[in-house]
């Protein structure tokens, strides 16, 4: 990781851990057979820190960075990627357009979606029957006593205690725009606060599980579902109020390599590719021509992939999509917020 | 320097007055001193305190606005910030909207702005992306289309945006908010968080030092009284720890004081405790402070043993001799000697601690956080870089201040690192 880059070298930095590895089968390694260009990925932990403290020196040595919804809008405001021309990306083998090909929302005007993940809960099977099966359920101390784990951000949270409190899922951000709707959700998270385990990072959760720190925790789907298909652990996820979330690749501004990065865009954003990491990890392409194309785990040809994708139609009934230009408004202030409310 | 004409003073074999050799001899052995200290002081000087000026710079100034939007940053500096705002502000904020839009700075200035007025990012993003096609009168095209335009607030947080040198930062900081029409008060309640933090960082930094004095004195006092070999050998065990990753000793941390971790599991075994009423000893304060306080622990012993070791036993002997029991011999005669140890010792750990957050955010939960990490998330998260500066200030002054009174009470000469 600490090699340096030499002319036409391509850094591509992402989360690092099984989901990098997915984009090392995926990706990486035919691009790199391609065009006989090397890429150096590099792991990051998310924010913008590194990219703004790059480009404001004018020392730019990423060329592309995973970047989530939030980041990539920031980022794009703040001028710290390169606008990307939707022309460039590939059609569809059917030759639908890509732009009617990627899910709503997955261009933006400087990150092309790769994934989309899901923060959803999940419980230890061994731990809690009967097995609980809603949002509800979630919040329900009587019925499932216990510490629950949530990760410490007002992100999600609100969210999802909003559903639990009775919002349909496609209404819950126009309830979180009101200050009576946010106490709202600040009042139904007050009432499993006292058992509530924060987690930060995401390799936490499904620990904590394990452990039994927790009888249920949030968590990304695809962290849970590396526990139980590569690491055979005990736990289950429940699909209900899902917040669905998108992964982005972006372009730095001032890259070194820009032509060699757009490049790797057009190639990572072909459908049949995009299937590919599907079998690595359970975050879906956000190609409709993409699902349909995703296969079985690429350790256990019997493990179809894709019900345990967010994108599933049976995990999609309930589905919360997250509003990444409500939250690029309000994280200041339901930060600070959520910040006073923890300590309190 | 030139020689001095005085008929007393003593002059050399070469005519020079003695004086002035001496002072020049003194002069080139002062500036060879300096010659070897100036690679370091440079270096501090490039890699630590311009840093850190500049950081703490941005604090205090946020020239986003003025930048990007050079009609309305005058008109509005103009404004009183309390009447209603006028066609001319109107029509400049359109022009400057029109042309940030055209140079996309627009994201810039709503990021900008949005720190002050939650929904002001997509307020400007929006107006900007339909301000070329807006007409004349401006107030009321704007008002039309984002009836926020007519309110009040909405201009003063432009206004707050627009000045070059703002208190805003360090205002929100200490829990106070900066308005435009340049009153502060205090932030909204249910916003009030840094006062806490702070309070809190002093208080977990306080206890942390307290615990170290207390388990490092009685280590450091044994260290200094065994035979040199057996000395050796425990120093080691003091500082293998200190030569271990802060990262491998947290962690190591969660995995013995868990629920389900070897402590709690030694509880049960021994029937300490039920099965199901297991300690929660981590992801809350007193993770952090066992976690802290084991990292802390050998800059407190080190001082203290060196110290320690050059008291002579013969003033404790000494005071056995002339009928003090144990207590008053340690109390009187051997603490006191120790001062300077405990001095730097106190002084090296809570400074330390006030700066600590990968431990806190590791096994903090949520009453073990502290300052750092609220610093840590502005800088890294949100990239509201000027707001974590003026924290790193406010914590600055916060420990110079505390510094400054231990001086008064103790007195920072008398502190000895060995």
């Amino acid at each position: 990781m600490t090699t340096i880059a030499a002319a036409g070298d391509l850094t591509i930095v992402s989360w690092g851990g099984a989901y990098t590895k997915s984009q090392t089968e995926a990706y990486f390694k035919p691009w790199m057979a391609s065009t006989g260009y090397r890429i150096l990925s590099e792991d990051y932990s998310g924010g913008l820190s590194e990219v703004k403290a790059q480009v404001e020196a004018g020392n730019v040595t990423w060329d592309i960075v995973d970047v989530e919804d939030a980041e990539a809008i920031l980022g794009c405001d703040e001028g710290l990627f390169e606008e990307i021309d939707p022309e460039i990306l590939p059609a569809a083998p059917d030759g639908t357009p890509a732009e009617e090909d990627f899910l709503e929302g997955a261009i933006g005007d400087c990150a092309i979606g790769t994934v989309a993940w899901s923060t959803a809960y999940a419980y230890n099977r061994e731990r809690l029957s009967p097995p609980p099966s809603t949002i509800q359920d979630f919040f329900d101390l009587e019925q499932f006593p216990g510490r629950r784990g949530m990760r410490k951000t007002p992100k999600v949270n609100l969210e999802m205690a909003l559903v639990a409190d009775g919002v349909p899922a496609d209404q819950v951000y126009e309830v979180m725009a009101t200050p009576e709707g946010i106490d709202r959700a600040f009042a139904k998270l007050d009432s499993i606060k006292e058992h509530v385990l924060w987690w930060e990072v995401g390799a936490q959760p499904p620990q904590l599980l394990v452990d039994g720190e927790v009888v249920m925790s949030t968590a990304y789907n695809g962290r849970i579902f590396n526990a139980i298909a590569a690491e055979g652990q005990p736990l289950a996820m429940v699909w209900d109020a899902q917040v669905l979330a998108g992964d982005n690749w972006a372009v730095v501004k001032g890259a070194p390599n820009l032509e060699l990065a757009l490049d790797f865009l057009r190639f990572a954003s072909m459908p049949e590719n995009m299937a590919v990491q599907a079998s690595w990890i359970s975050y879906s392409p956000v190609r409709r021509s993409a699902f349909e194309r995703v296969g079985s785990y690429h350790a256990d040809p019997d493990l179809k992939m894709g019900p345990h994708l967010p994108t599933w139609p049976d995990n999609m009934k309930t589905a919360i999509r997250n509003d990444a230009e409500f939250w690029a408004d309000h994280v200041d202030e339901l930060n600070e917020r959520f910040n006073a409310w923890l300590i309190k | 320097m030139t020689p001095s004409a005085s008929p007393e003073s003593v002059i050399a074999v070469d005519g020079i007055p003695l004086k002035t050799k001496l002072a020049r001899a003194l002069m080139v052995r002062r500036l060879r001193a300096l010659g070897l200290t100036m690679p370091l002081l440079a270096f501090l000087f490039a890699a630590f305190i311009i840093p850190v000026l500049v950081f703490l710079w941005q604090g205090v100034h946020d020239d986003t606005y003025a930048r990007y939007m050079s009609h309305s940053t005058p008109v509005l500096e103009a404004w009183d910030g309390a009447s209603e705002p006028t066609e001319a502000m109107y029509e400049a904020l359109q022009k400057d909207l029109v042309q940030a839009r055209k140079d996309k700075t627009i994201g810039k200035v709503a990021t900008r702005v949005n720190r002050e007025l939650p929904g002001g990012r997509s307020l400007l993003t929006s107006t900007a992306r339909r301000a070329a096609r807006l007409e004349a009168p401006y107030k009321k095209a704007l008002i039309d289309l984002k009836p926020a335009w007519g309110r009040l607030e909405t201009w003063q947080a432009l206004r707050v945006a627009a000045a070059r040198y703002t208190p805003t930062y360090l205002a929100t900081s200490v829990d106070l908010k900066y308005s435009g029409d340049g009153s502060i008060r205090r932030q909204d309640e249910k916003r009030r968080i840094h006062l806490t933090l702070f309070w809190r960082t002093v208080e977990i930094s306080a206890l942390v030092t307290i615990f170290c004095l207390l388990l490092g004195y009685p280590v450091a006092y044994l260290l200094s009284n065994l035979p040199q070999r057996s000395t050796n050998l425990l120093l080691i065990l003091v500082l293998l720890p200190f030569w271990t990753s802060i990262l491998v000793r947290t962690t190591a941390w969660i995995a013995i004081l868990q629920g389900n971790g070897v402590l709690n599991d030694l509880f049960v075994a021994f029937g300490v405790i039920g099965d199901d009423s297991r300690f929660s000893m981590v992801y809350n304060r007193t993770g952090t402070l066992v976690a802290m306080t084991h990292i802390l622990l050998p800059f407190m012993i080190l001082p203290l043993y060196a110290v320690m070791r050059t008291i002579p036993k013969a003033y404790v002997q000494a005071a056995h001799s002339l009928g003090a029991n144990g207590w008053v011999a340690f109390w009187r005669v051997y603490l006191p000697q120790t001062l300077p140890g405990i001095g730097a010792g106190v002084v090296l750990v809570f400074i330390l601690a006030t700066g600590y957050y990968i431990t806190p955010a590791l096994v903090g939960g949520q009453d073990g956080q502290m300052i750092s990490n609220l610093i840590d998330f502005h800088m890294r998260r949100s990239l509201n870089w000027p707001l974590a500066a003026a924290m790193g200030f406010v914590l600055l002054v916060l420990v110079m201040f505390l510094y400054w009174l231990y001086d008064r009470v103790s007195g920072i000469d008398r502190m000895r690192l060995g």
